[in-house]
């Protein structure tokens, strides 16, 4: 898949396996907030302390961590069609 | 809230976001060319997400890749209709509306690239997680780390964690699908994988192992 993290890069497969010590968002509040995460990020400003466990929970969640690029992605092609 | 910024129509994003609202939400004739032009965004997201997987399907026809779009912006649509009072205004309102139309397209094509394939067995799982932690860098400690890994996940786990952990993590078996698989939900399944990564840190540390794992720098 795109933007999944693959096997073979221990450290990355090891996190895979066991998730980060940090508190996370569960998949239906990273839903939840990702418009706004995505907004934050391409302003440059800082998502991660505004809303906080959405990091760790894209770091943990191949599947939210798709949808977050692919929505990162269209917004930054939509705001640079914007000019 | 991100600062005021200007859109192509000229208004502020929150003009514009306002506008959106009370164009879908009245009962006028202008609804119906705000619905029409909301799926016109909607399927534009779809084809976005169906152009960036286009590797992962290789066999799809053409006419396949719009069949999806249109289902996605058509699916997505009824999503935004039926949410249009939880959007807090937050976002630009297209931001939010385009994250519906990605998931659709998103877990419609993981689940066609999965379409005929059998979820992989338990036993396939050993040597990705042989490889994990070989690549650890912790030399001669890699095999026990191995040794505790796999005994945690063979005799530690409920039943529902060692499939979900199996699958996810060591087999790359997209969420979506092993949800669809199993009768779930991908929010159910990540909560037992997030309960089984827990019960695996535990055991690690009562074996005195610390791998001193952290997520990515800040966005």
């Amino acid at each position: 898949m795109s933007d999944s993290q693959t096997h073979g890069d221990g450290p990355v497969a090891l996190a895979r396996v066991l998730g980060f010590d940090q508190p996370e968002l569960s998949c239906e509040e990273c839903f939840d907030q990702l418009d706004r995460y995505v907004e934050l990020s391409l302003a440059g400003e800082s998502a991660d302390r505004e809303v906080p466990g959405m990091r760790v929970h894209l770091d943990g969640c191949p599947a939210c961590a798709e949808d977050f690029a692919s929505l990162r992605d269209l917004v930054a092609v939509d705001r640079g069609a914007e000019g | 809230m991100t600062a005021p910024t200007e859109t192509p129509t000229g208004l502020s994003a929150s003009a514009e976001s306002q506008r959106w609202l009370e164009q879908l939400g009245n009962d006028g004739a202008g609804r119906d060319g705000a619905v029409t032009k909301l799926h016109a965004l909607l399927l534009k997201a779809a084809r976005f997400e169906i152009d960036r997987r286009r590797a992962d399907l290789p066999h799809l026809r053409g006419g396949d890749y719009e069949d999806l779009a249109q289902q996605s912006a058509d699916d997505a649509l009824l999503a935004v209709l039926a949410k249009l009072d939880q959007f807090r205004g937050e976002s630009r309102f297209t931001t939010w509306a385009y994250k519906f139309a990605l998931l659709e397209a998103a877990v419609k094509l993981r689940r066609r690239a999965w379409q005929g394939r059998e979820v992989p067995l338990e036993e396939a799982a050993w040597s990705t997680l042989a490889a994990a932690t070989a690549g650890a860098g912790r030399g001669a400690e890699d095999a026990e780390l191995f040794a505790v890994l796999r005994e945690g996940i063979e005799t530690g786990l409920s039943p529902r964690q060692r499939e979900v952990l199996v699958a996810v993590a060591l087999n790359d078996v997209p969420i979506d699908v092993l949800a669809e698989r199993l009768g779930s939900t991908r929010g159910a399944l990540y909560k037992s994988l997030h309960d089984a990564r827990r019960k695996l840190r535990t055991a690690l540390r009562e074996r005195g192992i610390e791998l001193g794992l952290q997520g990515e720098e800040e966005r």
